[in-house]
């Protein structure tokens, strides 16, 4: 019991391996595993064509039929390898199929056509990737439309975000002004009404705006958060007074103060509330979901849901459509990961 | 992306500087305030209202001046039951089984979720090789969307997936996981861990490293046991940081919607339909749209939101002070 504890509390090593370190390595790996192989395993699957899919057990790998190309024949044909009957051991071409027996012929000498029973043989099978479910979505869907609608939002969401937050931080950072306790109370009980809470009269307020079905009425009413003002007023605090003092002896104007001194100054609060605006409006469903109703104006995460609905067995597209969707995002983390986290550790999230 | 905002802001600047000579520099932090307060005031505050109105009004109008006034009724149909316990008692049954749901959700997901979050920041903060890496691996689900992590684990889950294909290949035999009630909630409540773990993670870990390590070497000098350790000096010197990632598991477990309307859809039947679920369908899927009734519900999900997040900037405020 005591070494179990010491394995809790312990925070140094103590320069040799005892059987706490192999509990925590253990855990640490089992962690390792149940977080990345669901997404793993989903890449690894969105390359299987819709007949590998289907195979159960399933394999690891995508693997799909070898084909040959023979002369006079326009389409590749399907290689098999005998296992039984009279052509034993060779690999043969389907040209047809015709109930229970096939017609095959040798690639090497393809003018003869043999006739073979289709349970002497097997699919000869190697690892390859389908990206026909790839380009599949951009002939079959209009998945170009979603991910522009999605993008367009996103980037268009969080500037005005960035810059509205920025200028209420600024006011209610440098200053001095009757009521702004009453300003700062305000902001922080706009912290207690988080949408899911007000979609009724929202729904009301973005469809008398004339805003339904069209992407500002996604973009507008989230615009202006709670969470990126405090952010940003607390960095903004920390600017010293003095520098503003100087600009303002140069005769630069309040709005200029603020575009050419606050704003680079504060470029790394801004960068973390930029990242969180991204992840936040990327990842967004329940309003996307309540405003836009037009399938042309759905984002990604719309239309993965309702395609989910509709193509339950075309898991395919549906598996490379997904894999699409959390690319960005998966991009955005690999190169920020060290803003993110700092990022959600100083806001607690939103 | 400054080749577009430099002319934008030089724009803006012409009546920022008529403003500036007209208010006075002061009075001129008001204009700054205008489009956040403005955005605030039309879908935040008013929808408070608003809220309020629909909440006491009935009718399947979105239009508030069509809406006939009926009093504390849509208040009445969701809260007549026999027996709280039992919403088959209740007249409004579906919105008994969506609280019910949620309450034991909430439980079981915060309760397990903040348990192995603990857990791992107290090994993740151990002399751990890679610790960036391992920290990186618990957090990236965070960034996931829900979309995204309901398909993950219905495609893994699947009657032919490879979940059944394991269980198959050492002897234990599939199950159709989403088909029968109880393992969907509990599926639920797995993927909700999983998506989320990495955020508290996170949090507590930042708390365990702002203990002073001389603190420890106190203890060790004192040759106190490292249980007693553990109990007196890391549990008392974390708990502020719990006590926040508790209330704010708790805000964001209340509502849940996203990943699961994408992973169950609430079913099978309504075995996990929560309560912000019941408002969507309620006001928003169904035929008639029962905006009335979805107010009323969003009223008392505020209230219980607004107690934790009172609670949430008390812990805040006092942390700060102490």
């Amino acid at each position: 019991m005591a070494n179990l504890w010491s394995m809790l509390t312990a925070t140094r090593g103590k320069g040799r391996w005892d059987w706490t370190d192999w509990v925590s390595y253990s855990y640490l790996f089992l962690g390792v595993f149940l977080m990345f192989f669901p997404v793993i395993w989903l890449v690894l699957s969105s390359f299987k064509t819709e007949a590998d899919l289907q195979r159960y057990p399933p394999t690891f790998l995508p693997y799909q039929q070898e084909t040959v190309v023979v002369d006079g024949f326009d389409e590749p044909l399907p290689l098999f390898r005998m296992t039984a009957g009279d052509y034993e051991g060779q690999t043969l071409a389907q040209l047809r199929r015709v109930g229970l027996q096939a017609q095959m012929i040798d690639p090497a000498n393809p003018g003869e056509r043999l006739r073979v029973s289709i349970n002497d043989r097997e699919p000869v099978q190697g690892v390859a990737l389908a990206l026909e479910n790839y380009t599949g979505l951009f002939e079959r869907f209009n998945f170009l439309r979603f991910f522009w609608n999605s993008t367009f939002i996103t980037v268009t969401a969080t500037l005005i975000m960035l810059l509205v937050n920025a200028m209420a931080a600024f006011a209610l950072s440098k200053y001095e002004f009757r009521g702004r306790t009453t300003v700062l109370l305000l902001v922080i009980g706009t912290l207690m009404i988080p949408q899911t809470v007000v979609l009724v009269p929202l729904f009301l307020i973005v469809s008398e705006l004339g805003m339904l079905n069209s992407l500002w009425g996604v973009i507008i009413p989230g615009a202006a958060t709670p969470t990126g003002v405090f952010l940003l007023r607390q960095y903004m605090i920390t600017i010293p007074d003095e520098i503003l003092d100087a600009a303002r002896m140069d005769k630069a104007s309040e709005w200029k103060i603020f575009w050419r001194i606050i704003l680079p100054l504060s470029a790394p609060a801004i960068a973390v509330l930029a990242i969180l605006a991204i992840m936040w409006r990327w990842n967004d469903f329940l309003w996307p979901l309540i405003v836009l109703t037009q399938s042309e104006n759905f984002t990604l995460q719309l239309a993965l849901n309702s395609f989910q609905g509709e193509l339950q067995t075309d898991w395919s597209s549906l598996l490379a459509m997904t894999v699409l969707t959390l690319l960005p995002i998966a991009a955005v983390f690999m190169f920020l990961q060290k803003y993110i986290a700092t990022g959600i550790a100083s806001t607690g999230g939103k | 992306m400054l080749v577009i905002l430099n002319p934008l802001m030089r724009i803006i600047e012409i009546p920022m500087m008529a403003l500036q000579r007209l208010l006075g520099v002061n009075r001129l932090a008001w204009v700054f305030l205008l489009p956040n307060l403005l955005l605030f005031g039309l879908f935040a505050f008013l929808p408070v209202i608003l809220n309020l109105s629909y909440s006491l009004t009935g009718g399947d109008n979105v239009l508030l001046e069509a809406r006939p006034y009926v009093g504390g009724r849509n208040f009445e149909t969701l809260t007549s039951c026999s027996s709280f316990l039992d919403p088959n008692t209740c007249i409004e049954d579906k919105f008994w089984r969506a609280v019910w749901n949620t309450l034991w959700f909430v439980t079981l997901q915060v309760g397990i979720m903040v348990g192995f979050a603990l857990l791992t920041a107290i090994i993740l903060n151990r002399d751990i090789r890679a610790r960036g890496f391992f920290r990186s691996v618990f957090f990236f689900p965070v960034l996931l969307s829900p979309v995204v992590v309901a398909l993950i684990w219905k495609w893994i889950l699947q009657r032919e997936g490879v979940l059944n294909a394991f269980l198959d290949w050492i002897g234990i035999g599939g199950f159709n996981w989403l088909i029968d009630a109880e393992w969907a909630f509990a599926w639920t409540v797995f993927l909700s861990v999983w998506a989320h773990m990495g955020f508290y993670t996170l949090i507590l870990l930042a708390g365990l490293q702002a203990i002073p390590r001389d603190v420890y070497e106190a203890a060790l000098m004192d040759r106190a046991s490292p249980w007693r350790t553990f109990r007196r000096i890391t549990l008392p010197l974390l708990s502020p940081t719990m006590l926040v990632v508790l209330v704010l598991a708790l805000i964001k477990g209340v509502q849940t919607f996203d990943e699961v309307y994408a992973f169950t859809g609430g079913g099978p039947g309504t075995a996990t339909t929560f309560i912000i679920q019941y408002i969507y369908e309620e006001g928003f899927a169904g035929a008639p749209r029962l905006f009335g009734l979805a107010a009323a519900a969003s009223l008392m999900v505020a209230i219980v939101l607004v107690v934790l997040t009172l609670i949430q900037l008390w812990i805040n405020r006092r942390n700060v002070d102490g």
